[in-house]
Order: C-alpha cells, then sequence, then structure tokens
C-alpha cells in the first residue's frame, strides 16, 4: 500500500503578509465570480432585477413626478437621486438572503473547511454586489435620460455622484450580509430587512424634501445616512451647495464600512 | 520521531448552547494513515459534530484532535490543506454547473487556474458527469449531485478524507459505487474516516469502527472483533411448514443460549458452536418429522452488535430518501425509545 507522501512542512508554513493579501484577494475574486456566474446562469433573474429599477424610475417620475410639489426646479432632476438610492438600498436584500441561502445549503460549511481566506467570502459577495449595483445604476440613469433627467453640473460631478452611489451600497452590502449571517435562513432575510428598509428609504429627503414632515420624523430624515447620500447626489447632479453634503455623505459611507465590515467578517468567523 | 496517526481526537467535548445539548462527552480515538476508520452510531450520536471539528469547522469545548500531528485549532489553516469534506453537511451550489463548482473548489484550494481547469475535466471523466458538466445543478439527479459532492472533496488530492454519511439517502446502485471509489481511494493511500448509520457500510469498507453513542466512544475494534464479542453464531432454521415451527422452536430450544426467535417458517437462535449445533438441529427435527428447506449459519451481523452495546438499535432499516432537512428533523429514534 503506497501512502500519499504528506510534505507537511509545506501545510505549516505560515504565508507571508502579501501572500496572504494575495490569496485574500484571488478568494474574493473567485467568489464573486462565483455570484455573478450563478445569476448569468439565470436570465430571467437578470432580466427582473433590471426590471424592477426601470419600474421605480417610471413610477416616480410619472405617477408622483406630477403631484409633487415645492420643489424649486425640475421633479425628474429632483427625485432621480432619490431613485438611485432608494434602488440599491432595496437591492442590498439580496445581500441578505445570498448570505442566508448560503448557510442554508451549507456551502458556507465547505468553504469553511477549505484553505481560502476566511474574509474572502463575504468580500467577494459584496464586491459581486458592487458590480450588479453599477449595473443597475447605469440602466436607471439611460432611462432616467430617456425620461428627461438632465446632469445641471457637469459629467465629473455627476460621475462622483455615481461613485458615492456604488460606495453606499458597497456600505449596505456588509451590513445585509450580516443581517444574512446572523438570521441564517432566507425567507427570514427577506422579511427582516423590509423593516429597515422602509423607515430608511421613506423617511427620507429621496422623494420629498425633509422641511414638508413633522418635526419629531425631521430630526431623524435630515440627518440618517440615506437622506445624506441623497443630499450629495442631488448636489453632485442637480446642483447647490456641494462641499458639505460630500463629506457628510462619505463620512457615512466609511463609518458604515469601518463598523459592518469587520462585524459581518468577526460574525462569519464565528464557528456556528 | 513515529509518524503521527492521520486522524487523532483526545477527549473532545462539545456542548451546544442551542437546547443546552451535550453533543460529544470525551471522545477519543485515532486511526493509522491508510486505513478506514467507520464511526457507527444513530442519529444524535454525536458523529457530525466530531466531524465538524475535526475539518476545522467547530471548535471543541475540550480536549484535542489533530489530522498528521497538526492541531485542528492552532493549525486550521495548515488542516484544510491536506483534508476533503463530502457527506450530508459540506454542499455544493445550486446555482452553479458540474464543472463551474469543481472549477471553484480548484481555486479556492489555491491551484492555479489552468490546474483547477484540467483537475475538474478529470474527476468529472472519472465519476462519469463528463455529459452533464456544463448543466446547472437544479438538473441534475439524487445521485449526480452526491458523486459530484464526492468529486469536490477530492479536487485537491487531499490524503485524508471525511465523508459524513455518504449514502444516506442514495438509491442502492449510486451507494454501492461510493463503496467501490471509497475502496479505491484507500488503496492509493488516503485514509477515510466514515459516519454512517448503516452497518452494512462500516462492515464492508471499515478497517476499524468506532461505535459512538452519546458523544462517546462505547465500542471498538475490527468489524469482526465486534461481532466476534457477541460470543456466538447465529443459526437461522427454514421450515416447509409454518405449523410446525413452534413445536421446531420447542425442540431446538436447548441448543441455544438464548430462546429462539420464531418468525413465519423461521426460527433464529444465538448458538455457541454453529458446526456442532447445525447438524443436532437436522438430526432432532428430523427424529421428528419436520421437514427443513434450509438451514444457514452466519456471524452476528453489527445491527445486533449494536442493539447488544447500547440497549437500542440504530437507526438501520431501509435507507429512506430523505431531504437533508427531514433527515434532520427524524430525531434520534433509538433513544426516544428509552
Amino acid at each position: 500500500m503506497t501512502t500519499v507522501p504528506v510534505d507537511k512542512n509545506a501545510a505549516l508554513r505560515p504565508s507571508g503578509r502579501l501572500e496572504g493579501i494575495g490569496w485574500l484577494v484571488n478568494d474574493s475574486l473567485t467568489i464573486a465570480w462565483r455570484y455573478l456566474a450563478a445569476m448569468l446562469r439565470l436570465p430571467e433573474s437578470i432580466l427582473f432585477s433590471a426590471i424592477q429599477p426601470m419600474l421605480l424610475v417610471l413610477m416616480f417620475r410619472y405617477v408622483f413626478g406630477g403631484a409633487i410639489r415645492g420643489v424649486h426646479g425640475s421633479y425628474v432632476n429632483y427625485l432621480m437621486p432619490g431613485i438611485f438610492v432608494q434602488t440599491v438600498a432595496f437591492g442590498a436584500v439580496i445581500s441578505a438572503v445570498g448570505v442566508a441561502e448560503d448557510i442554508q445549503k451549507g456551502i458556507i460549511e465547505r468553504f469553511r473547511a477549505l484553505p481560502m481566506a476566511r474574509s474572502a467570502v463575504l468580500a467577494g459577495r459584496t464586491l459581486s454586489d458592487l458590480t450588479r449595483n453599477a449595473c443597475s445604476i447605469a440602466l436607471m440613469a439611460g432611462l432616467g435620460f430617456a425620461v428627461g433627467f438632465r446632469i445641471e453640473t457637469n459629467v465629473p460631478a455627476f460621475l462622483a455622484g455615481l461613485g458615492i452611489l456604488l460606495f453606499f451600497s458597497w456600505a449596505l452590502s456588509w451590513g445585509f450580509s450580516f443581517i444574512g449571517l446572523v438570521v441564517r435562513n432566507s425567507e427570514t432575510a427577506q422579511v427582516a430587512t423590509f423593516p429597515i428598509l422602509l423607515p430608511f428609504t421613506f423617511a427620507s429627503s429621496a422623494f420629498v424634501p425633509v422641511q414638508t414632515m413633522p418635526g419629531w420624523l425631521q430630526a431623524f430624515a435630515k440627518y440618517q445616512p440615506v437622506s445624506q447620500v441623497v443630499n450629495a447626489c442631488r448636489a453632485l447632479m442637480d446642483g447647490g451647495p456641494t462641499s458639505f453634503h460630500v463629506l457628510i455623505a462619505l463620512a457615512w459611507c466609511f463609518g458604515l464600512v469601518a463598523v459592518l465590515a469587520p462585524l459581518a467578517v468577526r460574525r462569519y468567523r464565528r464557528p456556528a | 520521531m513515529p509518524d503521527p496517526p492521520a486522524i487523532e481526537a483526545h477527549d473532545l467535548t462539545k456542548r451546544f448552547a442551542k437546547g443546552n445539548v451535550l453533543a460529544l462527552d470525551g471522545l477519543s480515538f485515532e486511526t493509522p494513515p491508510g486505513t478506514v476508520l467507520g464511526v457507527l452510531g444513530p442519529n444524535g450520536a454525536g458523529k457530525t459534530t466530531a466531524v465538524r471539528i475535526l475539518c476545522t469547522v467547530l471548535v471543541p469545548d475540550n480536549g484535542r484532535a489533530a489530522i498528521l500531528g497538526l492541531d485542528v485549532v492552532r493549525d486550521a489553516v495548515a488542516v484544510r490543506r491536506v483534508i476533503g469534506l463530502a457527506g450530508q453537511n459540506a454542499a455544493v451550489d445550486e446555482n452553479l454547473s458540474g464543472r463551474q463548482n469543481l472549477q471553484m473548489v480548484g481555486r479556492l484550494s489555491h491551484m492555479a487556474r489552468g490546474q483547477a481547469k484540467k483537475r475538474a475535466e478529470e474527476l468529472l471523466e472519472q465519476f462519469g458527469l463528463t455529459n452533464a458538466a456544463s448543466r446547472s445543478l437544479k438538473t441534475y439527479s439524487g445521485g449526480m449531485r452526491r458523486r459530484l459532492d464526492l468529486a469536490a472533496a477530492l479536487v485537491a488530492q487531499p490524503p485524508i478524507l471525511f465523508f459524513d454519511e455518504p449514502t444516506t439517502g442514495l438509491d442502492p446502485q449510486t451507494r454501492r459505487d461510493m463503496w467501490t471509489w471509497t475502496e479505491r481511494l484507500v488503496a492509493e493511500g488516503t485514509t477515510v474516516l466514515l459516519t454512517t448509520q448503516y452497518l452494512e457500510e462500516a462492515d464492508r469498507l471499515a478497517d476499524q469502527v468506532i461505535v459512538v453513542d452519546h458523544g462517546k466512544v462505547i465500542a471498538q475494534g475490527t468489524p469482526e472483533s465486534l461481532k466476534a464479542d457477541l460470543g456466538s453464531t447465529v443459526l437461522l432454521v427454514t421450515l416447509e411448514n409454518s405449523e410446525n415451527a413452534p413445536r421446531a422452536a420447542a425442540l431446538l430450544g436447548p441448543l441455544g443460549t438464548r430462546a429462539p426467535i420464531v418468525e413465519d417458517t423461521l426460527v433464529e437462535m444465538s448458538v455457541e458452536n454453529g458446526p456442532k449445533a447445525g447438524s443436532e438441529a437436522l438430526r432432532v427435527l428430523d427424529a421428528d418429522g419436520i421437514t427443513v428447506l434450509g438451514l444457514v449459519l452466519r456471524e452476528p451481523s453489527l445491527d445486533e452488535v449494536f442493539l447488544k452495546l447500547t440497549g437500542h438499535r440504530a437507526d438501520s432499516g431501509p435507507p429512506a430518501v430523505a431531504t437533508q432537512a427531514s433527515a434532520e428533523s427524524v430525531g434520534p429514534r433509538g433513544r426516544s425509545a428509552r
């Protein structure tokens, strides 16, 4: 009987720091590829995830576009940044559901027994979410231009706005992945995220000026991150005082990632 | 320095906060390289918990375990480079194709892209999945999925393999195929730890068996030695006519170590000396004019070993086609009988 030679020294050799980062990148890209490849195998899911943001643009543009007053300038221009932010916020539900499903189906168990970098599962997950969000934002912006949305500032400012939007979506991916890790069940993940999303997206400056809300609600609506990101995007796309809003929005995004990413990674590392 | 055991566990304990279940209660064993260790026990005995600890997925509360001398907690990353895991807990990705799954595992095992691709094709070929390679796993049958699961465990050619109830819920043909593949791997020098509820499976594959109940080892040895511990042979007599069975049982009674069991035309009993009891049985029955259609002497099955050791039956019976979820919810049937 032959024995498979095992190079125990090779197995034990500590990986250098640089090598470790290399593997983290390799593993994260592999996991991101996994999610994107799975998505590409389901053309109908791509279709529906494309239809939803497009419908939102059209509904808000034509249903509310005429009724909502109290905004100076074009309501379409006012609205579009709000729809962008709302769509990436609701899109984050997919992160929670995806992670919960991975736990439920046992694929995480296999990942945990592989020599891969531990934070790569979540890094890959959020990277694939970022890619998906970039696509849906491009789609929404294209449609927005078709229904009357115009950049009132300049193209670099507009692109900077999209950049903040993507940064925010990435921060949300970490947070919602954490929720998925905690609830461990895809149906629960689905219902658990809505009570969080609704107040943040609607009690915000996304669709109406915060000043129209009652005082107690204003206090929340004014300072919460969705409003701040909307304000920054609106300033960068539609004009107005910019640097203050952008700084606050960036501070929120950095802060959320700094808290939520380690939280999610720690939760993932904690053995079940 | 002597080579360390392929797999060793020393006094492992694990308590789950949820339900306050003591899953492992001082589990210890060792297995040398190149052998198959059968871990036998009913549902809820702690088999899967033990495998999860050995695969570095879970951390034990107390005790220690090592793979090829590498500590599963301290050297977890090194352990992951020498193990492969297949079975009820470790899944494959349903939304990907078979080929994509194997390539992914290869990449995550840090193989170069070309190498991962080559290895995936080899395994698809070996497990007869080449034709289905680019199809989504959703279209795979249960047997195909299990083969892919096994293939996924073999991607990095690990010297140590863990099969956690690899044939639960499989059809008999795929079960036999799994056994053949396992035997081939062991012939090539791989060490396999196999958990099972099927005594037949442990009997067929395992060099050594440990019987686990309530989170600890209650017996160990080769399948043969465990059966020999029962100290007797089973004598089965098939009669022509079931009406004669009670009379036959009464006549045969004195030959056995326990009262014979009658089931229709079959009389079953334990005897000390098989051949002697067999010829004596034929003589007394013939003298009384009872026609015998068949007589069988056999070693006791591991099922009987299990019954004797634990006082309850292993969850054997026909391999029910159960999904993972329902298999979990069935719970320890044997235990509730206590």
